[in-house]
């Protein structure tokens, strides 16, 4: 039954998607007001509907009504609760049904809330909206229905990836789809201004903060994918270059650049065309990513179920939108006017310059992905790892940290270099004093001293916008920006710090038996048995101690799940301020000693600390101007009524 | 604004061409094992221990006598290896000459595995560290070589042999001897 209704939810959903894009193109393009009027309430009952048919599928994983393919394919009774209901979109069906909730309630929320924009334009943007969606819906309905029953309901269901069950595995792929999914809204915005050649600064005003929102998804997402990858996947990196981390970075980097794209075109009406491309290459990169990712035509670490049918569908998807919006641009390319000049030193030239490093690392990240899938078209296997990656990105990297540390110094469309000669010495002083000393003192490779350097410069100069100002009146946008910049030198200082510093030692250990590595000192007192709900493990228990201070355990695994049979290494983390102590437990040995993996990773915590940095920065940012449009409007509304009294 | 249009047309094509990638390798049979590079290569040259105590080692030179092999890389501790020993046995009743090389194996655990599923190896190489399978370009257990009498690889198969694929396993070893 509840299958039932979240599958007629949805087919009303999707009929509502039809109504909205149908009524905003012909809105948008007549004057017909009647049309125009079924528009916004068609998008917000698609997203309650919508959004509704996501519960019920939520519901299905959490009873576990077997007699549903999708729940007997991934879900298992005896599986934790949390895991269960985030089974509930860690399968084709169910993440395709959240992206068009996703989809659906951010079209509804602008419907709702979005009133600055010329309404032909808001018209054009949720008709756009909508067109997208529609396209997933077809996808979902026709070919993958997450409803489906079974004839015969089987006794027990699949189960789910051992390595998924994990309590970040229940949100980071949320985060992240979310984050991708509401770079649709970008997209819409600038297909929208487009069409009806509003690439004005409200436009980038009201666009904003919806990216802003869905940056911060992303950001967090990405952190929290990179450490779930460090402590499960038990090789002690952080990040691999593997195609579906790259397919989340690819977004971010042109979300990142489009968010400062958009600050320029807000501030001072220049950047039009470049803001526009950005916003349409952002949602392409999430849709190129979830097609690279889906349809398995890379090889990943990460094993989703990979069906050539689903890979065409979303092709076909990618080609009509991507190709759609660069053809309608390309037609359009003589309405979206150059904008306001400005000087090279300004903080538009700063910005340029932002965006330009960022374009060229997002196109190295996409060469370096795609690089094999071209070579293999001709024959040639290859894989493409950090050897490319690490110093070809950090060319462009490494000076748009310079860049960022004095950019938010400058003033807008001119500026003198004498105004900021004292923070440009003081961040300087504070770059190539460490940049020296680390030089002299250790023997850091080339890359991770820049990075340090940088780092401290960066986060030198972070602060200094605030110099001179009032704190308590600062805006918060200002603040997010500080914040944000200041996460990405701690993110930087940690990459550089553990690639530098880090020290491992793989030894085998006789129970009661010794180790050291770095600081610390490791005793393995015992190996022995334990079963959780699900598995079963050896694990190893064992104390370590930091520079002679007190012993604290640690109790790495070796678990093994029996539904499906897989073997997961659980690592036993020892966080202190400034760095972690991993340590694995392997095989034992003929001679019955157990094998140990420890690494002492100096500030590997900072850069996941970083991440958080920048997306709370972003936050801030969104707060602020959330409410400085709150103000405005309910100040606009007092206008209006004192009018209504004067006239009255 | 003209720049910008050819700029935008340009993506236009760029995206085309990626579209025309992507469709193109989506309509390509995906495949699913990684071959190893050395078919058609020389043996690398090694040196293993014998595995177990009815059998002696296993050393390069041991292939390149003349003799047409088949070179199975397996383990006691596999699943899928048992599965195969019938296959193997059949493949030396029609007079297979068959090595191996026991990967990360105990010589006990390889006796009381060669008891129950039968011995059809003339040597059987102890490779702990996956030393020689790596070199091999073999990437994982059952996998079976035929080498040639100068002790080159002149086929490779991955997984385990099925009772179906056991002529064209004959096949490639006669023509291995040819």
């Amino acid at each position: 039954m509840i299958a039932e209704l979240g599958l007629v939810a949805l087919w009303l959903a999707a009929a509502l998607a039809g109504l909205q894009f149908l009524g905003g193109w012909l809105g948008a393009r007549s004057d017909n007001a009647e049309l125009a009027a079924l528009v916004r309430p068609a998008a917000v009952l698609q997203a309650g509907l919508c959004a509704f048919s996501f519960a019920c599928l939520v519901y299905l994983f959490v009873v576990t009504d077997l007699s549903v393919a999708l729940v007997a394919n991934n879900s298992h009774s005896m599986k934790p609760m949390i895991f269960k209901i985030a089974g509930a979109w860690s399968n084709h069906e169910g993440s395709m049904l959240l992206w068009v909730s996703v989809m659906a309630v951010a079209g509804g929320l602008i419907a709702l809330v979005e009133r600055r924009l010329p309404e032909s334009t808001m018209l054009a943007t949720l008709a756009a909206q909508a067109f997208v969606g529609l396209g997933f819906y077809a996808f979902m309905l026709i070919s993958s229905n997450p409803f489906a029953r079974l004839l015969q309901p089987p006794a027990d269901g699949n189960g789910l990836n051992p390595l998924l069950q994990d309590v970040a595995a229940a949100y980071h792929p949320t985060t992240l789809y979310v984050g991708y999914v509401g770079l649709s809204v970008a997209f819409s915005f600038a297909v929208g201004a487009l069409l009806t050649r509003q690439v004005t600064p409200e436009f980038a005003r009201v666009m904003r903060p919806w990216v802003l929102g869905a940056w911060i998804f992303l950001t967090v997402g990405i952190t929290a994918g990179s450490y779930w990858a460090y402590y499960e996947l038990g090789w002690g990196g952080w990040w691999f270059w593997d195609p579906v981390e790259n397919a989340s970075l690819m977004p971010w980097l042109a979300a990142t650049a489009l968010l400062h794209s958009a600050s320029v075109l807000a501030a001072r009406d220049a950047l039009r065309a470049w803001t526009i491309m950005l916003g349409v290459v952002a949602f392409s990169m999430s849709m190129i990513g979830t097609f690279l990712v889906r349809s398995g035509i890379l090889t990943s670490v990460h094993a989703f179920a990979v069906d050539p049918e689903r890979g065409s569908f979303i092709l076909i998807l990618l080609a009509l939108y991507i190709g759609g919006a660069l053809v309608v641009f390309a037609m359009r390319a003589s309405t979206v006017s150059e904008g306001e000049r400005f000087s090279p030193m300004s903080r538009e030239g700063a910005l340029v310059v932002n965006n330009v490093a960022l374009s060229a690392i997002l196109a190295i990240v996409l060469l370096g992905t795609l690089y094999p899938l071209l070579t293999e078209a001709f024959g040639v296997r290859v894989s493409v790892g950090p050897p490319y990656f690490n110093p070809v990105s950090a060319i462009f990297f490494l000076p748009m940290l310079l860049v960022m540390a004095v950019g938010p110094l400058l003033n807008w469309r001119k500026d003198q270099f004498a105004r900021v000669r004292l923070p440009v010495i003081v961040i300087s002083v504070a770059g190539i004093g460490v940049l020296l000393g680390a030089w002299l003192l250790s023997d850091m490779g080339l890359l991770p001293l820049l990075g340090l350097a940088l780092s401290i410069a960066v986060g030198v100069g972070s602060f200094l916008p605030m110099r001179g100002r009032s704190l308590r009146r600062l805006p918060l946008p200002v603040w997010g920006m500080c914040i944000a910049h200041f996460g990405i030198a701690v993110g930087v200082f940690g990459m550089a710090a553990d690639s530098a510093f880090q020290q491992e030692r793989l030894v085998a250990v006789a129970v009661g038996g010794e180790t050291s590595v770095g600081p610390w000192r490791a005793r393995l007192n015992a190996v022995e048995p334990i079963a959780g709900p699900n598995w079963t493990a050896m694990q190893a228990d064992m104390e370590v101690s930091h520079d002679g201070g007190a012993w604290r355990t640690a109790n790495p695994q070796q678990r093994n799940f029996w539904q499906p049979p897989q073997e997961t290494s659980e690592v036993a983390l020892i966080t202190r301020w400034n760095g972690q102590l991993y340590v694995a437990v392997g095989t034992e040995t003929e001679d019955g000693r157990w094998q140990l993996r420890l690494w002492w990773k100096p500030f590997v915590t900072w850069i996941w600390y970083g991440g958080l940095l920048i997306a709370l920065g972003g936050a801030l940012a969104l707060v602020g101007r959330v409410s400085v449009d709150l103000r405005r409007r309910s100040a606009a509304r007092q206008i209006a009524a004192r009018k209504a009294e004067v006239t009255a | 604004m003209n720049r910008l249009r050819w700029f935008l047309w340009g993506a236009v094509a760029v995206a085309s061409a990626l579209f025309a990638l992507f469709a193109y390798q989506l309509s390509q049979p995906k495949q699913e094992f990684v071959q190893s590079a050395m078919v058609g290569k020389p043996m690398p040259a090694f040196s293993l221990p014998p595995a177990s105590s009815s059998r002696p080692g296993l050393s390069a030179a041991d292939l390149a006598d003349g003799t047409p092999r088949l070179l199975n890389v397996w383990g006691s501790w596999c699943v899928p290896c048992a599965a195969e020993a019938p296959q193997l046995d059949a493949l030396e009743r029609s007079g297979a000459n068959i090595v191996a090389i026991a990967i990360r194996d105990r010589p006990e655990n390889v006796d009381r595995f060669l008891e129950v599923y039968g011995n059809p190896f003339t040597r059987i190489g102890r490779d702990d560290i996956s030393e020689v399978q790596l070199s091999l370009g073999s990437s994982g257990v059952p996998e079976t070589f035929v080498i040639d009498g100068t002790g080159r690889i002149t086929y490779q198969h991955i997984g385990d042999i099925r009772p179906e694929q056991v002529p064209k396993i004959l096949e490639e070893l006669r023509k291995a001897g040819a």
